[in-house]
């Protein structure tokens, strides 16, 4: 017997089918005559066709899925505590939770605000009961996260970190690139935003690095909490994907989109490179112990799922409606990572600064330098010495890594875009906007700021579009501060008042552990700040000629 | 002194060790409603930052007209405190999902079994008439207030009003559909039963064209709190209850229908939580010591606003309570009930229902 047996035919009783269903249920829009609904969030692109909506389904049959896929996740994560998950968890691994989901919360939730934009912006209602479905999924994924950070809050054995959540994710200089991420989903042009940034782009191609690669890593290093939450997480993003290529497919044939979809194709894949691989790069990369050569790294990850599955796969495509494709930015993305070491910089920068974070980093050690070796060769010249100096200044009373000459490591400049430093030196550069100086990671970066988030672009008005604001260079808000008020400020003190939450170790025992005494006495400074005081012309071009050329990293024994 | 090797840590379980911080075992960054946080605030709070409280780099990203990610100017009401509230139903993703999937079920039961029961064949033909046209028409309100609260909930200015709007939401939009997958699936058992008659009165009959326009203007408000209010404490009382209890649930029982109710008991249940969570937030910002006084004004005239075209709406729909060929309950009580109803809710908030 073939088909399945409900209640419903053996009572011999005929229901509606799906598609039917769901066909009556978006004839529930109308357009409005006595009163019009306000374009309250615009946009440059015209909507010509009416979207379709692929997925076909309806609430009651929604709602009971998730539910189910919610009693798995939690029935998983009480099973978890039965089997002493913890015992067992690599520190290492949890203690960069501490970062990630202080940022991820955020930007799930300002997917579901998006949906306000796109649901009005769509017309007809076909695709209404699909931006529904993505509201409440992404209400789900944020409060969700909320509370499997709660989980580890209560159970993992250093939560300092974790209890000052959503404050220290206001005020670290690490998660405000994660804002950058979500600002974007949901300000500005409502189609740039919450279409072409937030879907065609972050979900489509990077959610498989944030929810697929991650929650492996996880699994390796002894969290199966992690798995089970992000990947019930992923499972709700074909739909979401779909909804946004039925969007891009409602206005891909308007010739005069093309311009700009073609800018927003461009800012926002280089936008999720430089933010989603800094980050989740680090995360699986530096926040794991295992250190098996069988297991992809993150560049053979990325290369499956960005590279094959979405650049061939997904862009390319594209180029049949007549969209050019920005080839070029795949490649310099691809060659950022495996010839640029961007990931290792990121890694880097976030564990030189370790004394400004929230969360402990321990040092890579000789196991790790082997793993790295084999999969990035020439990592050990690179960065061998430096993770060794790491080590060796861990210990309270060694003068800080980040203030300490010895090291040979010089303080970054922050992009004014993706807000990551200025890491890959070579491809630093800068550019003057309405007048004022501002310093980029790279090329993509500084033509996102100035060409592409612009009230004209390419000779075209573009008066939909966001504008960068805010006091984008951390570095600023703390100029002229002595490192230890500057961490009480950010609140990243201990409940004693004195013990800094961030350590450069996994060391728990009070004597081993770093307080405000032991990094006073420096004076933190912007990097923007100086640069803009340079004159320009021969004296700014040196200084970033100079920038451009590096460091090196003292030899450390 | 050497740092490595690296002091190996035998668990990392919860008070495997002793140091500061080590017993910090809860969100510490606001302050909870009660002694204890709920778990609904451990959820919510401070999710959506804000510049005044920890948000050191403020909104990075801006409309181009500087408006920042999030704004206090997309509402006229102001608030000493907007992060006051807290919703009363208390919800997160699981209770929202466990409560939607629970009606999801309950409603697909009542129709298989009012079908396998051969319940529909056995309406009133009146009756069957009266769902088609005007519970046809009726669904299309809750999807225009469905959509717009989606669109309110991209405007509040704390994670706490966003969310509360978002449940009320999905709460429209469900019941906006099983309405129409209700009615699609009795259809089938009724010869004859016009599945585009619901929209065709709800666009054109004269009856519900008050309602429309009420709804309209609902959607068509551009501020956020103005949704909300007329939602909840005045379109609700004044037309979708007088609908839903002062005529369905009064008359469907004596024509034989005793499905329908149990359909419409649940968006009954769904109203009862969307109003205590706006009855609380309304009452916060009627009571702010600062703007009490401002903000009794502004809602005074959005419930003016709103409250004129609802009860222009009622009165036009007052032709179906004489469809029914049984007829249990007149017009006028529904209607003074629906007036009791919102005296009652505009003295609990300090407003007045015009
Ligand atoms: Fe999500
Ligand atoms: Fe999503
Ligand atoms: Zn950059």
């Amino acid at each position: 017997m073939s088909e399945t047996l409900t209640l419903n035919k053996i009572v011999g009783q005929k229901g509606i089918s799906t598609a039917e269903a769901a066909n009556r249920v978006s004839d529930l829009g109308w357009t409005p005559s006595y009163v019009q609904e306000a374009m309250t969030f615009p946009t440059d692109y015209k909507i010509s066709k009416v979207p379709r909506d692929p997925m076909k389904q309806v609430l009651r049959s929604y709602f009971p899925m998730q539910e189910e896929k919610d009693n798995r996740v939690y029935g998983a994560l009480d099973a978890a505590l039965r089997g002493d998950m913890f015992r067992n968890v690599e520190p290492r691994w949890v203690e960069w939770m501490k970062l990630f989901l202080a940022i991820i919360p955020f930007p799930e939730i300002s997917a579901a605000r998006s949906m306000a934009m796109v649901g009005r912006l769509a017309p007809g209602e076909e695709l209404r009961t699909g931006f529904t479905m993505q509201m409440v999924d992404e209400f789900r994924h944020s409060t969700i996260q909320m509370n499997l950070k709660k989980w580890y809050m209560e159970n993992y054995i250093d939560p300092a970190g974790f209890d000052i959540t959503e404050a220290a994710f206001g005020k670290c200089y690490a998660t405000t690139i994660g804002r950058q991420f979500a600002e974007g989903f949901l300000t500005g042009d409502a189609i740039t935003a919450a279409n072409i940034y937030l879907t065609v782009v972050a979900e489509t191609a990077f959610t498989n690095t944030l929810f697929v690669a991650m929650p492996s890593e996880a699994a390796r290093n002894g969290d199966y909490a992690l798995p089970t939450v992000f990947l019930s997480v992923q499972s709700d993003e074909s739909r979401h994907i779909g909804n946004g290529h039925s969007m891009l497919m409602a206005m891909i044939h308007d010739p005069s989109n093309h311009q700009l979809l073609e800018r927003d194709l461009k800012y926002a894949f280089w936008q999720n490179h430089a933010i989603v691989d800094a980050a989740i790069g680090t995360f699986i990369e530096y926040g794991t112990t295992n250190r098996d050569k069988n297991k992809e790294s993150y560049a053979e990850l990325w290369h499956r799922w960005i590279y094959e599955d979405y650049y061939r796969t997904y862009m390319l495509p594209l180029e049949k409606y007549g969209i050019k494709i920005h080839h070029d930015d795949v490649a310099e993305a691809w060659d950022r990572i495996v010839k640029k070491n961007y990931v290792h910089k990121t890694a880097q920068f976030f564990s030189v600064g370790w004394s400004f974070n929230f969360w402990r980093i321990e040092a890579q050690t000789e196991k790790d330098f082997e793993w790295f070796e084999h999969k990035y060769p020439g990592w050990y010249a690179e960065f061998g010495d430096f993770w060794k100096w790491y080590a060796k200044l861990s210990v309270p009373g060694e003068k800080n890594i980040a203030f300490n000459a010895d090291v040979g490591y010089v303080y970054p400049h922050r992009c004014w875009s993706c807000m990551v430093p200025c890491l890959i030196r070579e491809d630093f550069c800068c550019d003057e906007v309405d007048g004022k100086v501002y310093t980029y990671c790279s090329e993509g970066c500084r033509w996102t700021h100035k060409v592409a988030f612009a009230a004209e672009y390419e000779g075209r008005a573009t008066p939909a579009m966001g504008r960068f604001s805010g006091r984008r260079e951390w570095e600023e808000c703390y100029h002229g501060w002595d490192h230890a008020d500057a961490m009480v400020d950010l609140g990243f003190v201990r409940s004693d008042g004195k013990t800094l939450v961030p350590q450069p170790h996994l060391r728990f025992e009070q004597k081993d552990m770093w307080t405000l005494d032991h990094v006073r006495g420096n004076t933190l400074g912007s990097p923007l700040r100086a640069f803009r005081a340079l004159k320009p012309g021969a004296e700014r071009d040196a200084a970033v000629a100079e920038y451009r050329k590096g460091y090196t990293i003292n030899p450390c024994n | 002194m050497s740092a490595s090797p690296q002091t190996v840590q035998k668990s990392g379980a919860a008070g495997s060790a002793v140091f500061a911080g080590s017993d910090s075992r809860k969100y510490n960054y606001f302050e909870p409603k009660a002694r204890k946080a709920s778990h609904y605030e451990d959820m919510t709070v401070d999710v959506q930052p804000d510049p005044e409280r920890y948000l050191l780099q403020d909104w990075i990203i801006s409309f181009p007209d500087g408006t920042p990610t999030y704004s206090k100017t997309w509402t006229k009401a102001l608030s000493s405190n907007w992060h006051q509230f807290r919703a009363v139903d208390q919800e997160w993703e699981r209770t929202h999902y466990q409560r939607q999937s629970t009606i999801c079920g309950m409603v697909q039961g009542v129709i298989e079994n009012a079908r396998k029961s051969g319940a529909p064949k056995r309406f009133d033909s009146a009756w069957v008439k009266v769902l088609q046209d005007h519970l046809g028409a009726y669904k299309h309100a809750e999807f225009g207030l469905g959509t717009s609260l989606m669109q309110a909930q991209r405007y509040g200015y704390t994670q706490m009003i966003n969310n509360a709007t978002l449940t009320n939401s999905s709460y429209k939009l469900r019941f906006a559909q099983d309405l129409t997958l209700y009615l699609s699936e009795i259809g089938l058992d009724l010869q004859g039963f016009d599945h585009n008659a619901g929209k065709k009165h709800w666009l054109e009959n004269p009856i519900w064209q008050g309602t429309r326009k009420s709804i309209e203007a609902i959607m068509g408000a551009t501020d956020y709190l103005e949704q909300y209010l007329a939602t909840n404490l005045v379109f609700e009382p004044l037309v979708g209850e007088l609908f839903r209890s002062g005529f369905i649930m009064q008359m469907a029982a004596s024509q034989g229908d005793f499905a329908t109710p149990s359909v419409v008991a649940a968006a009954e249940a769904d109203y009862e939580r969307n109003l205590a969570n706006t009855v609380e937030l309304i009452h916060m910002l009627t009571h702010d010591k600062e703007h009490g006084a401002h903000n009794v004004k502004l809602f005074n005239g959005w419930i003016a606003h709103h409250g004129a075209l609802a009860k222009e709406a009622a009165a036009n729909l007052q032709p179906i309570w004489s469809q029914p060929r049984v007829k249990v309950s007149s017009f006028a009580e529904a209607q003074e009930r629906a007036h009791n109803r919102i005296q009652t809710i505009c003295s609990q908030v300090g407003l007045q229902a015009s």
